[in-house]
């Protein structure tokens, strides 16, 4: 395991920008995120000259169509003539690209760089569900039909057999997100739902109703990532990256017991570890876990240890009591920018969007959005591939 | 959002307007086919449905039956030792409800799937499969299944060999 001692040096957030979230947006990939890096940059207060390499995270090829993805979108995100990479790891990528960038810092080669994660489902007409499928082991589980949301529903019926939850109990986080949305200028899907709403929303994939589930979306999000000694010259209010963890269980998704992400729990306990977090319910303020569907909230907040394995929910029976436990005054915010359910879900962007939130309930930033408890200290996480990759960020001010 | 930010970009258009001509639109569709090479285990795994039978793959070391079988134990890795036949029924580990097709199209007749231990596979490996001759409301967790093979000649070294898996009659025994 990581030796915190031996990283080499202290990486900060020194700025944060992000494009609306829509089902369609007529800017191409390359202008989306040139707006939330430009966007990035200037509140940093730097240029794209200040600034040393630049990390691109975006998902599956198949959505644009365009299987070079990070080279098509280059000169949007500034990599025009400096070090550039891109990284990938399915829905953990919006996490997983600042982690890159942190490394990039953190090792000593460069002072300033950019991360920019960007999403363009809507290219894949009429719906990018069938690129999705294109995921999916050719020979195994193609010839049976699979869509994407069957994996959610197999993990979610499993995860609601093993612990004994109730679809009310997880209902009530898609109430509490698409509400927390309301307060999100960029939200796709900000709504005040009851569970019963939920309940009676169109099946899916059972036990995946309509409500349950994010949407398909465009859109892009930027952080800007400093050295201490960059940072402290850029920012009286940098918000330090203290721990990042990222682990990945095995492709062959059919072979473990889907009700617990104990690859999640690795990553957290690597990013833990490095921030020197021995109890994480107490320490964490603030946390935006993954919630591409309700019931992954829960998942991963577990995961993620703010809760023991199958309790999050426990003394959650309704709406109330989400708001009670997990609003933005209640005793753990989770997701107060509104998450994926609320905000939208263009994949790679998704993640870093909850970078962003992080970054800007830390400054004190988030205006209607902003949790009540003074927080010091908070954590991203996003989840993906097949089921099977955690990435985690910790950060403080 | 930062309340620092006061002007966010980004455009929306709805579907009809694509549809219509109304917003510029490029449209093309890539032309790739593939032929994978099924490889050494998952070779012998289909040709073995082909037979009617469900193989997997022994690692020694940790003990474990994989299916679908692999060369390699992703675990202890190194080569995994023996082929091992495993029964057509098993039990039901999760499932789930389908009313949607592979193109998020809405089906007129949901899809039951099930992840589903074999008999004969270590405890948790489970193959993904479809449930038939079983109402939607019928099936749990726990529920011991049973293959249906398609006929003989009908067969072609495909997951699909299987039709699906019905529910263990009540007598009637697995391996």
């Amino acid at each position: 395991m990581m030796d915190p001692g031996r990283v080499k040096r202290r990486v900060a957030v020194v700025g944060a920008g992000m494009t609306l979230f829509r089902r369609r947006l007529k800017e191409t990939g390359r202008e989306l995120s040139f707006y939330a890096a430009k966007m990035a940059l200037e509140q940093a207060g730097i240029t794209l000259r200040d600034v040393d390499a630049v990390v691109c995270g975006s998902a599956p090829d198949a959505f644009d169509g365009v299987h070079m993805k990070g080279e098509y979108l280059l000169d949007g995100m500034g990599g025009h003539c400096r070090p550039y990479m891109r990284v990938f790891v399915g829905g953990g990528t919006g996490v997983f690209t600042p982690i890159a960038a942190w490394w990039h810092v953190a090792s000593g080669h460069f002072d300033i760089v950019l991360a920019i994660a960007e999403e363009k489902m809507s290219s894949c007409h009429p719906h990018p569900q069938k690129a999705f499928t294109t995921i999916f082991d050719p020979m195994l589980t193609r010839p049976l039909g699979a869509n994407l949301v069957w994996i959610f529903a197999l993990e979610m019926m499993r995860y609601m057999s093993v612990h004994g939850v109730k679809k009310e109990q997880i209902a009530t986080i898609a109430v509490k997100n698409k509400r927390n949305a309301l307060d999100h200028p960029c939200a796709q899907l900000p709504a005040k739902i009851t569970v019963q709403d939920v309940l009676n929303s169109e099946v899916m994939v059972w036990p995946v109703q309509r409500l349950d589930i994010s949407p398909p979306s465009d859109g892009a999000a930027a952080v800007v990532l400093a050295s201490e000694h960059m940072a402290k010259q850029l920012t009286d209010d940098p918000v330090w990256i203290d721990g990042v963890g990222w682990c990945l269980d095995s492709t062959y998704w059919t072979n473990r017991d889907l009700y617990y992400p104990k690859y999640v729990e690795y990553a957290a306990r690597m990013a833990y570890r490095m921030a020197g977090i021995k109890d994480p319910p107490k320490e964490i303020d603030v946390a935006e876990p993954y919630d591409p569907f309700d019931y992954k909230e829960a998942h991963h907040a577990e995961g993620l240890m703010l809760a023991r394995k199958g309790e999050y929910l426990k003394d959650v029976k309704d709406e109330n009591d989400i708001f009670a436990k997990y609003g933005r005054d209640g005793d753990l915010p989770v997701c107060p920018s509104g998450g994926l359910l609320g905000v939208g879900n263009p994949i790679a962007a998704a993640g870093m969007m909850k970078v962003c939130e992080i970054f800007w309930q830390l400054r004190g930033e988030a205006g209607r959005r902003q949790v009540k408890n003074d927080p010091r200290t908070g954590v991203a996480q996003a989840w993906g591939d097949l089921m099977q990759i955690g990435t985690v960020i910790v950060m403080r001010r | 959002m930062s309340e620092r930010i006061k002007e966010y970009r980004g455009t929306y258009y709805g579907r009809k307007e694509l549809e219509e001509g109304l917003v510029p639109a490029f449209h093309d569709r890539p032309y790739a086919l593939y032929a994978w090479a099924t490889g050494v285990a998952m070779g012998r795994f289909l040709a073995e449905l082909k037979n009617g039978r469900i193989i997997g793959r022994r690692c020694r070391r940790c003990g474990r039956v994989l299916v679908p079988p692999r060369m390699f134990c992703e675990f202890c890795f190194r080569p995994t030792d023996e082929w091992a036949y495993v029964a057509d029924t098993g039990t039901v580990l999760t499932y789930s409800v389908s009313y949607l097709g592979p193109a998020a199209e809405r089906l007129k007749e949901p899809v039951v799937i099930a992840v589903i231990q074999l008999d004969g596979a270590s405890p948790g490996i489970g193959i993904l499969h479809k449930l038939g001759e079983v109402k939607p409301e019928e099936v749990h967790v726990g529920m011991r299944v049973k293959a249906v093979w398609k006929a003989p000649e009908e067969r072609e070294g495909a997951i699909t060999d299987i039709a699906y898996f019905r529910p263990l009659k009540e007598g009637e025994r697995g391996r």
